[in-house]
């Protein structure tokens, strides 16, 4: 058993009356890829939104209970947002590379915190690069806009992006959502190479996808946490008949 | 009958279609004919970089040298004053104000919009040539200066508006993006957010500069009229446009005097031209 990198307990959270997230409670290993499921509105977004703060940004919001990350209360006041979301990055629905140069979006983070030193820029960026499988089809246009290449490349900046800030958790949010299977699979393939440095969570709304890309699996519905478990498990047999109604494709 | 009627509607919203573009067509053709009568007295060249506007010595001299640096000096002033301000005032509205300062604010740029520019030119004369007479030590505090300072009060609804509403237009996502690395707001405003929005800002600084260049009468009334080759913004100077305004009323028609002033006409029209369509440019860059 490993330690759990993540620690949810007794988690609340409210849109002003709405109640977006119930009582939800669940422990992330270190180094996995957890897949979050469940239908349109049931508070997937939210939840992964709530590991690095982003919600904040929503006015009217109110949080309860306690969300751990190594061992570290996120919402406690003491907090440092700025190293938070530095150890959690984030990658969203649509590729969201800045209308910069493909360099300047990769080293984006390091020099926003502090990091001058190009040499130690030109290596970072390099070695993000190579993680994301850029490099070699990239390295003669590093300085060529980010918005000139295709969707999925796009997202692999956006992931590259992220791992120069050498984060500890990647937080995805449905990132194959704009992307076409192959594109998809590709993504994919990554996160299982990724997956060796970096505990993972990725929500989504492809079923196989979770299925085949995940090893644990969390399925919400209207905000509960309804079934948590190993992937294989939950699909093979699902312990609560809602997730069995979802995963067979009875609903949502 | 029907179809007379749908043809009939049809061509008047043609016409009131192009109605705007006759109208600039026929004024560009009233103004050159009767500025272009100057040069047959009067060489394009001395006019246009002549040092000296004697309208009404003998023999007159109609060179408008002064007059276009005291308008570029007048605008420039007001454009130092007035960008970095408005750059700041759209962010603080646009990202920063929480939502109910935000809209009172709003309506606020707008209300400065909406004071007549006499006022404002009265307020000017009023207090803060005082102000500047005695801050400088001057002997006069109608200077360029202070034309420039009014003018940025002028300019700044036209530039925070069309600011604010380039930085409302920036993606969301970029926002997040950058925050999500852990970036602070202010350096997502200045790296990310700014940046994207730089051809809005472009544009309205070129609008702002034309709302600027093309403004009468509070220039006419604050910044003391001399036409005379500015050197510094302590020293009064004399624009373009107040030179019309000022001398229209004793300027015999037909005379090279009147000529003259429409050929000054002719030169701010050119000016404006340039600046709106420099500021179409940027509005409608496609960022690459």
């Amino acid at each position: 058993m490993k330690k759990n990198k993540i620690e949810v307990k007794d988690l609340d959270l409210f849109y002003g009356d709405f109640h977006a997230l119930k009582d939800v409670k669940v422990g992330i290993e270190e180094k996995v890829i957890t897949s979050i499921i469940g239908p349109s509105g049931c508070g997937k977004s939210t939840l992964l939104r709530v590991l690095n703060r982003m919600n904040d940004l929503v006015e009217g919001i109110k949080i309860t209970g306690s969300v751990k990350i190594d061992g570290q209360d996120v919402y406690s006041p003491n907090c440092d947002l700025v190293a938070l979301r530095k150890q959690v990055g984030m990658v969203f629905q649509r590729p969201n590379p800045f209308p910069l140069s493909i360099y300047d979006n990769v080293i984006y983070g390091p020099r926003v915190h502090g990091e001058k030193d190009r040499d130690r820029l030109n290596a970072l960026a390099e070695e993000s690069l190579r993680s994301v499988l850029l490099f070699d089809e990239l390295k003669d246009h590093l300085r060529d806009s980010a918005l000139t290449l295709s969707l999925e490349q796009q997202q692999r900046l956006c992931i590259a992006r992220l791992l120069a800030v050498c984060p500890e958790v990647i937080l995805l949010d449905e990132p194959c959502s704009a992307l076409d299977p192959y594109s998809t699979l590709k993504i994919e393939e990554l996160l299982q190479t990724l997956k060796r440095d970096y505990t993972i969570l990725i929500v989504t709304h492809n079923m196989q996808q979770a299925a085949r890309a995940s090893d644990f699996t969390f399925y919400m519905l209207l905000g509960e946490m309804i079934e948590y478990g190993e992937t294989k498990q939950v699909f093979t047999s699902p312990q609560d008949p809602r997730t069995e109604e979802y995963i067979t494709g009875r609903f949502g | 009958m029907k179809r007379a009627f749908e043809y009939f509607i049809e061509k008047l919203i043609l016409l009131s279609g192009i109605a705007s573009i006759i109208f600039v067509i026929l004024i560009f053709i009233f103004l050159l004919r009767e500025g272009l009568s100057l040069f047959a007295a009067t060489n394009p060249l001395e006019f246009l970089f002549g040092r000296n506007w004697y309208p009404i010595s003998d023999p007159p001299q109609f060179g408008i040298l002064p007059l276009i640096l005291g308008s570029l000096l007048v605008t420039l002033g007001a454009i130092i004053i007035a960008v970095p301000l408005g750059i700041a005032a759209a962010v603080y509205v646009a990202e920063i104000a929480p939502l109910w300062l935000r809209d009172i604010l709003k309506s606020g740029i707008e209300l400065l919009a909406a004071i007549p520019s006499i006022v404002l030119g009265f307020i000017g004369i009023a207090t803060l040539a005082p102000m500047l007479k005695a801050v400088f030590h001057l002997p006069s505090g109608l200077t360029a200066l202070a034309g420039s300072i009014m003018l940025a009060f002028m300019a700044m609804p036209t530039i925070v508006s069309i600011i604010e509403d380039s930085i409302v237009s920036v993606p969301k996502s970029y926002k997040e993006g950058s925050l999500a690395l852990g970036a602070t707001h202010w350096q997502t405003i200045y790296k990310v957010i700014l940046p994207a929005a730089s051809s809005g800002i472009l544009a309205a600084i070129m609008l702002g500069i034309g709302r600027v260049v093309g403004e009468t009468m509070a220039v006419l009334m604050i910044t003391g009229n001399a036409a005379v080759l500015p050197t510094s913004f302590l020293q009064p100077v004399r624009t373009l446009t107040a030179t019309i305004a000022a001398e229209m009323g004793e300027a015999v028609a037909g005379s090279s005097h009147y000529y003259a002033l429409f050929a000054i006409g002719i030169v701010l029209f050119v000016i404006s031209f340039v600046i709106n369509l420099l500021a179409d440019m940027f509005l409608h860059r496609k960022v690459k």
